[in-house]
């Protein structure tokens, strides 16, 4: 998409773009290219040299259990996120769109959790779920004794991972929510009137013609809330568990932190920011597909 | 094959009252053209047959069976939308066969009618198409497929041509009128363009912001208009009117230029009442003892001219002519054979009390 | 508007499932940290303890600043994020869509990619380099890395490429040179995804985590999220109160932003990129 109308000045471009260039320049490609050449060297144990070790890093990343457990932990993750936020915005977007008494305000108020923190969403769901404090947790914790078992997310894995899982896709139903009322609204109207004409109720109008419609809307979303799941939830994990206990909450993105900045191995998170950023660019280049197609 | 039947039909939104009680019987395959301006609620009224809509008060009666508050898809009838509304993501085939699945037809049978269907209307080579790949009149005749498939009790078209252009507008025109009359659906046909309402009807329901002005035959509404709304919304050039004032017992009218107008029958009235006269522009006839025409503007159209001017108080005129003419002043008379008299304050039009007298 | 009694039940347990936890913090603010610890907290707010929101305020809680200054700091954050990333990306995308000049395609590839790396893939890295620039604990430390990214500059690109010819030649008819063509054109006609945009970095740069984490270590450049996070901290001794308190402080602004801009928001969304 190029303009046939230009300004003739050569200078004055440069310039404006400047500033944008001189900052992603040296915070982006500056640090990328570090963390790429850190990635082929491995430090000595006292810190002092640094040796090319070439694909190293990488062939031992591959090779370390614990970070092929991270990556796997990491996809579950994802996945629940993106199902569970997905389904839930699809549901009130669906309810949200038939004409209603009051439907602008049930918009208003499930469009302003956009605004709510990652971080901040994990504090909520703590003062829901910990064990003797939260609003939920303490009667779960209650019940499930009966039963013999306890719940507190500090101590067990799966519930931790549950947790976090909640809290994570509980912060995003909101941003899922507005794209799928969105996409629901571009269905021209006539067509679910054309529907209804030719017998199409309820469940089957949705399921034939709502959802075909609504296909690359999903698509996308599934690509940006993969890519949330993946990365915006540092927060989120960090502030709940800490991707505790042990390493059952650590995804990818915690993995490096831990790595990088608790143990100081930079050779090795280096690797896995390069693995990362690989990942990155690979569901960026997908968003972008498939945001093209929806605009059509 | 069916009946529908009218009664009372009223429809508001709030407070804006869009239809104030309409009644129709449809016969059994009877083709009946709604007509009317931008929202007087043509749409409306077929929305509510077709149960997209519910009406505020009055009943929707199909084959006497009483289906105001049915579901669409309880009603057995096929809608034609004037932007198509054909599933994009299906192919033509699917289009036209989505009722029918639903329905539970079997693939046989869904087949057969897709494909008669679809030679009816020429749409052989397109079955595998998707709705994108589709030129408008394309797009346009698998919309009627879809609901020929149907074999429904009625037809109704939502405006189906408007988006179509000139040409193709006159081609499609005939051909739902001939699918129609084929096939013997009862039909309900809303439009604004008084062409296809004059070409596609049995019958003329002329809508005037929400009140039904006349109901019937086109060339009955055409020749006998029951309102000045009517007459100048059928024919084109518009109907002329003039006001005018009834006199000498109501015999004769004079214009407001104070021309003497011939009225060639009695009509019902004191003298001195307000009366609107018509007269359709190519019964204005030129005379050489007539009234005086200063010329505006010559249309020449090729088999005929338009010639558009002023009267001596400024009332405009329209006059058709056969063939060329290049006129600068003339004189012209309103015959009384050809003039049509309302009401002056209501617009209605008013029957004479006597035959006309014989010549002598 | 058919009344229907399955969507309101559904959209009100949606309304329920966002509006009932902040609710929560905000009714728990009031009450007594001892009892929180109990598990007595509960969704009835005690009025007598209303002061609590004034003393976090004032005073924050242990080894965390006074909320006011973290309030601060993540406001200031937040608009310079927001109104920089406007300015820079307005600036760039003007520059690349009404101009040709050497390496323009260039410049376009290099900004684009750097859609492709948060921060939470460059974390180390980027701590070295902000390390060397003496940029840790700073203001613009925390801020300027944030400001260049490309989003914004993709959604005013597409913008600019959409608009008809016939207004620039006219412009240019009317002797308007390139600084007045942006100022008194381009600008006003970009006034919606503007509007869009100022709500979705302002939210951003606010509810930032890892970087104000890794860069901010002296407390008085403490970001509120930041804060709220560390007063949660160890076990035992967490302040209950007080972290409920400050959260609700903490949500008020960007929530505040989001509903008052949310038509413009919404729209600014679903047409531009993310």
């Amino acid at each position: 998409m190029e303009r046939r109308t230009i300004f003739p000045q050569r200078g004055l471009p440069a310039l404006l773009v400047a500033p944008q260039l001189a900052v992603t320049i040296v915070f982006f490609f500056w640090p990328a290219a570090q963390a790429i050449r850190l990635s082929f060297e491995q430090q000595d144990p006292f810190g002092l040299s640094t040796v090319f070790v070439g694909l190293d890093n990488y062939a031992a990343l591959l090779a370390d259990a614990s970070w092929r457990a991270s990556a796997a932990r990491t996809l579950v993750f994802c996945a629940s996120v993106s199902v569970l936020s997905m389904a839930l915005g699809l549901v009130f977007a669906v309810f949200a769109d038939q004409e209603l008494r009051g439907r602008a305000i049930y918009r208003m108020l499930l469009i302003w959790p956009y605004a709510v923190a990652p971080a901040l969403a994990a504090v909520l769901w703590i003062l829901l779920l910990h064990p003797q404090i939260g609003l939920l947790g303490r009667g779960l914790d209650h019940v499930l004794a009966w039963f013999g078992a306890r719940w507190d997310y500090k101590i067990d894995g799966a519930q931790a991972m549950l947790a976090v899982i909640l809290a994570s896709a509980w912060k995003q139903v909101s941003y899922n929510f507005i794209f799928f009322l969105a996409g629901l609204q571009s269905i021209p109207r006539a067509v679910t009137e054309a529907a209804r004409m030719d017998g199409a109720k309820g469940w089957r109008r949705f399921r034939t013609i709502t959802l075909p419609l609504l296909m690359p809307t999903m698509v996308f979303l599934l690509v940006v809330n993969v890519t949330y799941a993946a990365f915006d939830t540092f927060g989120t994990i960090q502030a709940m568990t800490q991707g505790g206990p042990g390493t059952s909450t650590e995804t990818l993105v915690v993995k490096v932190y831990r790595d990088g900045h608790d143990n100081g191995d930079l050779g090795g998170s280096s690797a896995q920011s390069v693995v990362l950023m690989v990942l990155v660019i690979a569901l960026t280049a997908a968003q972008f597909r498939a945001f093209g197609r929806e605009r059509d | 094959m069916a009946t529908l039947d009218l009664q009372g039909v009223r429809k508001s939104f709030g407070t804006t009252h869009v239809l104030h009680g309409i009644d129709m019987t449809l016969a059994d395959g009877e083709m009946v053209v709604i007509v009317g301006a931008s929202g007087c609620g043509k749409s409306t009224l077929l929305r509510i047959v077709a149960g997209l809509e519910t009406p505020s008060a009055g009943r929707v009666l199909l084959d006497g069976r009483d289906v105001t508050q049915a579901e669409p898809s309880a009603r057995d009838m096929a809608m034609v939308f004037q932007n198509y509304a054909l599933y994009p993501h299906m192919r033509v085939f699917d289009n036209m066969a989505y009722a029918l699945r639903i329905r539970g037809l079997s693939r046989e049978e869904i087949a057969r009618r897709v494909q008669e269907a679809a030679d009816m209307l020429g749409l052989d080579a397109l079955l595998d198409r998707k709705p994108r790949q589709l030129s408008g009149g394309q797009r346009q005749r698998v919309a009627m497929g879809r609901a020929i498939v149907r074999e429904p009790k009625l037809f109704l078209f939502d405006e189906p041509l408007s988006n179509l252009d000139a040409k193709l507008r006159v081609q499609m025109r005939a051909e739902i009128r001939r699918l129609q009359r084929r096939l013997g659906i009862t039909s309900l046909y809303v439009t604004h363009d008084q062409t296809e309402a004059m070409t596609l009807g049995d019958r003329l329901l002329v809508l005037n912001q929400g009140h039904a002005a006349q109901l019937a035959p086109p060339m009955e509404i055409f020749e006998r208009p029951a309102d000045t709304h009517v007459a100048t919304l059928i024919g084109a050039p518009a109907m002329n009117l003039f006001a005018a004032t009834l006199t000498q017992g109501g015999t004769v009218a004079v214009l407001e230029n104070g021309a003497v107008i011939r009225l060639g029958a009695r009509y019902p009235g004191q003298d001195g009442a307000a009366l609107t006269l018509g007269i359709r522009p190519e019964h204005v006839a030129i005379a050489p003892d007539g009234m005086p025409l200063e010329v505006d503007l010559i249309e020449p159209l090729g088999s005929e001219t338009l010639i558009h001017g002023r009267i001596a108080d400024g009332a405009s005129v329209v006059l058709r002519v056969v063939g060329p003419a290049s006129l600068q002043a003339l004189r012209i008379a309103l015959p009384a054979d050809a003039l049509h008299v309302f009401d002056g304050e209501t617009g209605k039009r008013v029957e004479t009390v006597s035959r006309p007298a014989m010549a002598g | 508007m058919r009344a229907n009694w399955a969507a309101h039940a559904v959209l009100l347990f949606g309304v329920l499932l966002f509006a009932v936890p902040v609710w929560l913090i905000v009714a728990g603010a009031t009450q007594d940290t001892d009892a929180i610890a109990r598990g007595e907290l509960s969704l009835l707010p005690h009025l007598s303890g209303l002061g609590i929101f004034g003393s976090v305020l004032r005073e924050g809680a242990t080894g965390v600043p006074p909320v006011w200054r973290m309030l601060l700091i993540s406001f200031g954050m937040a608009m310079v994020i927001a109104v920089g990333k406007i300015a820079i990306s307005l600036l760039s995308a003007f520059a690349i869509v009404f101009f040709r000049f050497p390496f323009r395609l260039v410049c376009f590839w290099l900004i684009f990619v750097t859609l492709m790396l948060p921060v939470e893939v460059r974390i180390v890295p980027t701590y070295e380099v902000m390390s060397s620039l003496h940029l840790i604990d700073t203001f613009s430390g925390l801020t300027v890395p944030l400001i260049a990214s490309a989003t914004a500059t993709l959604l005013f690109r597409q913008v600019f490429v959409a608009l008809p010819d016939e207004l620039v030649e006219a412009a240019r008819m009317d002797g308007a040179g390139p600084w007045r063509f942006f100022r008194d054109i381009v600008v006003p006609v970009s006034s919606t995804s503007l509007a869009a945009l100022f709500v979705i970095l302002f939210v951003y740069g606010w509810n930032q985590y890892l970087w104000p984490l890794l860069v901010a270590t002296d407390p008085k450049l403490q970001t509120v999220v930041v804060g709220i996070v560390r007063m949660v901290g160890v076990e035992g001794v967490t302040e209950w109160n007080r972290v409920m308190a400050t959260a609700t402080l903490a949500l008020l602004p960007p929530i505040a932003v989001v509903l008052l801009m949310q038509r413009w928001f919404v729209r600014g969304l679903t047409e531009g990129e993310k």
